[in-house]
């Protein structure tokens, strides 16, 4: 088994959604209890990554890989760093969290929700271990699949708009990395990442295939000017839906950077790193302020969203600018953690608040702030949990939301002071549009008498909610196994960055 | 004279016929309700030809009748998908056929004519067995399109089939005379494709010989419904009986495929540089027409018609990069987009009752709540003809583009990888259609029960899975047609 390990996970939940599909509309609570099992074995069997996986090491472990296209060389190739252990982990565990948080939630075909979620689960898993670029591009458009059914079957009213733009938009960028990704294999007549990283291209070239993969990647992630996407679909997606979208989904933009941007086109990635960071400082910056004047509380954390993570591309850039222009290596290495720590933490982060969203939402079925209020009075224990997510939202120590802004502010510094203080902008406004949410949802007197008819949460929501709340703190009071984890294959791609390829 | 060897390569062909005559003769001695005997004797049929291609398949390439017919891998690999095909309309158009009181003789054996003169097209060796192996195809269909003679559509179709086909026929053939002519110019005049190979080193009209190309190239873009020779395919897609239309769709585009290969390739070859560009033209036009003009279609048929035109063009980027490779990669597209459009049109089919017609993209509203399988099966089908991955229809994508990659013809995937994204959308709009909406007032969409066609079927849509999870012996096969 432990030969296979990264095979079982993909393939685990992909076949598990078998099954639970075939339970049938008939008998809905079998389907869920399938699902249930199936999401619970598959972060069991990810939890042997922690053992199998040798932090110290570093490199490319738990390898496997087959000849898939004899005739074009492509390979069935996976293997995982402590990035992807790291994702892989969170993604296993978001997985259960949103199975058991749609449990009676979703009455209209459960079966097939659950049996998505679990497909969608196979196949984030496979594009965080895929090495060959050709199977990283196949499952990397593969997951539009099941969020495209997610977003328009159990969405809300304006689903179909949201997952058909969501659909078309991301389908747009990635078409150019797939040009971009033949134009390569021209030249290496392989798709394996290793090879392609150790190519010699020439600047335009780098320029060019720069762009395509920017443009895929950057829409998922999604930075700023092609973030337009993400609002509509988290808003009109079902709770489920915008916890993977927020917390998985928009990291497979970054980690895609990583494997593809950095090791493969490191000069024009260099070269056009200004590029990125002025884009990560309008999103931290003025997404940040867009968020604070939302109406939706959906809305507000989409935006907020995309504010964090322009945290993650500029901690990746800035590693970018402190390789190449100081030399800095160890703040490099400090930005890029806090990136990657940051990637982390906002999984969990976002994922929590969705479903705190979802589970007001599942009471009132309204997501404006305005028909809220006092909504701490009847639901304390929800109150509770509420403010622990909002307050690592926007980034209180002791919180993991905290530790990565933190890691990737102090790299801008030595960047470039003036870098750092655009992005510590985001303590004041992330701290505006977070509290002022609380306080316009939990504070306060009722006045609007559906919000006195409330209950407070079940013994399953209460789980979900204290599975996150773990998470979040631990990640907040030590993050060290976390960045241990991760350390030597950051270091590497640190590394990699000083490389010239020209 | 024929030698028996002769005989012994034609044997699939020569076998087809007596069957076909002999289903004839024995639909005239049928009761009528013995008549659906029929549909089980020449699905038969068409196995025992499968069979006879594979078994009787020579080592290496051989002619017969003095170079009229090539029995190649390329041939063998476009018969066998040609008959597969062929079987799959059979079991899917057979409830059709008994709804509309159309299951008689004729339909099977016009069928199996019409893959005889595929089967000639794709081996053709001559010219004169591509215009005889095209006319008997285009006959037999152009009277499979008004099989449903007493209705108005189809008999519309049908007339505008036959004379737009005529005037493309006449095209090719005027063509065909000129090339012979300019053979005829400095050297022995010659309808054999061998021998035309290498025409442009000797004729002493290369003038003549260009025009030739040029007619001929109207005809073969006619026959594969690229713009702008594609008037034709959305009425006859709408009008001909659906099953027809299925196998226009699928089997018919693998003939065209061959007739291009035979006469570009083994007849035209050294002209490559001219009718690269002239392909790519076509290319760049279907793309275009067939993407933006099935966006706007709200019947079915007619935008599948408008797909097809796109799948042409990408098709003809494969033939453009005129290579080996690019062959083969067009190859893989008509085969994968073979199997997409019988699985697309074998869920119409299955949709279709007495009375009803399933050809509206809205007749497939809340299909998921009616008859969740059909729906997935469409899924497959609708996110394959897309060409999003993990699907069938994505890897022969990434093959053409790949080819026209390889050709130096960067702009014209950058062309083709646009308009994918443009035929997204009116994919993605059926696929709302039947998960997104909810079921019509009073619909009564309901599955066949007919229970081979619901195994074939989900067969075949499963194999856009299979295929797209593994790919690679296919490839081969094809690579392998071309000496790769």
């Amino acid at each position: 088994m432990f030969n296979h390990l990264l095979s079982l996970l993909i393939w685990l939940p992909v076949a598990g959604a078998i099954p639970a599909l075939l339970a049938g509309s008939t008998r809905p609570n079998l389907a869920r209890w399938l699902s249930l099992l199936v999401a619970v074995l598959t972060f069991a069997v990810s939890l042997f990554l922690l053992v199998q996986y040798r932090p110290d090491a570093g490199g490319m472990q738990l390898t496997e890989s087959y000849l898939w296209i004899a005739s074009w060389g492509v390979h069935y190739s996976l293997a995982a760093d402590g990035i992807s252990v790291a994702l892989i982990l969170m993604t296993t565990f978001v997985g259960i969290l949103v199975i058991a948080g749609a449990w009676e939630v979703i009455q209209d075909k459960p079966h097939q929700y659950m049996a998505a979620m679990l497909m969608l689960e196979g196949l984030l898993i496979g594009v965080f271990c895929a090495t060959d670029a050709l199977l990283f591009y196949a499952l990397f458009e593969a997951i539009l699949i099941p969020m495209f059914i997610l977003i328009g079957i159990w969405g809300g009213p304006r689903r179909v708009y949201a997952t058909l733009k969501f659909f078309i938009y991301t389908f747009f960028g990635s078409v150019f990395m797939l040009i971009a990704l033949l134009y390569l294999y021209q030249k290496a007549h392989t798709f394996d990442l290793a090879t392609l990283a150790a190519l010699p291209l020439t600047l335009q070239e780098q320029t060019w295939v720069f762009f395509a993969f920017l443009i895929a990647f950057a829409i998922k992630v999604p930075m700023v000017p092609v973030h337009t996407w993400l609002p509509d679909a988290h808003v009109e997606a079902p709770t489920g839906g915008s916890v993977v979208l927020a917390a998985v989904m928009l990291k497979v933009g970054t980690y895609g950077m990583l494997r593809f941007i950095l090791p493969i086109v490191p000069d024009a990635g260099a070269h056009y790193a200004w590029l990125i960071i002025v884009l990560s400082l309008i999103a931290i910056v003025y997404i940040g302020y867009v968020a604070l004047v939302q109406e939706d509380m959906k809305k507000l954390v989409a935006y907020s969203s995309v504010a964090h993570m322009g945290f993650v591309t500029l901690g990746i850039f800035i590693a970018f600018l402190l390789v190449r222009e100081s030399g800095n290596t160890d703040m490099a290495l400090l930005g890029m953690q806090g990136a990657m720590v940051q990637m982390i933490s906002h999984g969990f982060v976002s994922g929590a608040m969705f479903t705190c969203i979802g589970v007001m939402y599942d009471r009132m079925h309204t997501r404006q702030i305005k028909d809220y209020g006092g909504v701490i009075n009847v639901m304390p224990w929800f109150g509770f949990f509420y403010v622990l997510f909002a307050m690592a939202n926007c980034g209180l120590p002791g919180t993991s939301g905290f530790v990565g802004e933190f890691m990737v502010i102090l790299a801008s510094f030595a960047a470039n002071p003036w870098i750092a203080l655009f992005a510590a902008f985001t303590l004041i406004i992330g701290a505006a549009y977070t509290l002022w949410l609380v306080k316009r949802v939990l504070w306060g007197d009722i006045t609007n008498p559906h919000v006195a008819e409330m209950k407070e949460i079940n013994g399953r929501e209460t789980f979900v909610l204290v599975s996150f709340a773990a998470a979040v703190l631990a990640l907040g009071i030590w993050p060290q196994p976390l960045v241990h984890l991760m350390d030597s294959s950051v270091s590497q791609l640190v590394q990699q960055l000083a490389i010239h390829k020209i | 004279m024929p030698t028996l060897n002769d005989i012994l390569i034609m044997l699939p062909e020569f076998y087809l016929v007596a069957a076909a005559c002999l289903l004839l003769l024995l639909d005239a001695f049928m009761k009528p309700e013995q008549r659906p005997v029929l549909h089980w004797l020449s699905i038969a049929v068409l196995l025992v030809a499968i069979y006879l291609l594979v078994m009787g398949q020579p080592p290496q390439a051989v002619t017969a009748f003095g170079g009229m017919f090539v029995r190649d891998v390329t041939a063998e690999i476009l018969k066998v998908f040609a008959l597969l095909t062929t079987v799959l309309v059979f079991v899917y158009a057979r409830p059709y056929l008994i709804d509309r009181k159309l299951l008689s003789g004729e339909f099977y054996t016009l069928m199996i004519f019409a893959v005889i003169g595929i089967m000639l097209l794709v081996s053709a060796g001559n010219l004169l067995t591509v215009y005889l192996g095209l006319e008997l195809l285009s006959l037999s269909s152009y009277a499979l399109v008004a099989l449903n003679r007493d209705a108005k559509l189809p008999s519309e179709a049908a007339i505008k089939y036959f004379v737009l086909g005529a005037l493309a026929s006449g095209m090719l053939l005027y063509g065909m005379s000129m090339v012979y002519g300019a053979s005829g110019m400095g050297g022995t005049p010659s309808l054999d494709l061998a021998q035309l190979h290498n025409v442009m080193s000797y004729t002493t009209a290369p003038k003549l010989l260009l025009f030739g190309l040029i007619f001929m190239i109207v005809g073969i873009g006619f026959k594969l419904g690229a713009a702008p020779f594609h008037m034709w395919i959305p009425d006859v897609y709408q009008g001909a009986p659906t099953p027809v239309t299925t196998f226009i769709a699928s089997g018919s585009k693998l003939a065209a495929f061959g007739m291009a290969f035979r006469l570009l390739d083994s007849g035209m070859g050294d002209l490559s540089h001219h009718w690269q560009l002239m392909l790519a033209v076509l290319a760049v036009l279907s793309l275009a027409i067939g993407n933006l003009v099935a966006i706007v279609q709200t019947n079915l048929k007619r935008m599948l018609a408008y797909s097809t035109i796109s799948h042409m063009g990408y098709l003809l980027l494969g033939l453009a990069a005129a290579g080996p490779e690019g062959y083969a990669a067009a190859m893989f597209y008509a085969i994968c987009y073979a199997l997409m459009g019988v699985a697309a049109f074998g869920v119409m089919l299955a949709l279709t009752r007495a009375g009803f017609e399933c050809e509206e993209i809205s007749d497939l509203k809340g299909l998921n709540q009616k008859s969740p399988w059909m729906a997935f099966l469409m899924l497959l089908a609708m996110f394959s003809l897309a060409g999003v991955p993990p699907l069938f229809g994505f890897w022969a994508k990434v093959l053409v583009l790949e080819a026209a990659i390889h050709a130096n013809m960067l702009w014209l995937a950058i062309v083709g990888i646009v308009f994918a994204i443009i035929g997204l959308y009116y994919y993605l709009h059926v696929i709302k259609v039947m998960y997104f909406d909810k079921p019509a007032e009073g619909s009564e969409l309901q599955a066949k029960p007919d229970a081979s066609l619901r195994v074939v079927l989900s067969l075949n849509a499963l194999s856009l899975l299979a295929l797209g999870l593994y790919w690679g012996p296919l490839l081969g096969w094809c690579r392998s047609a071309f000496g790769l």
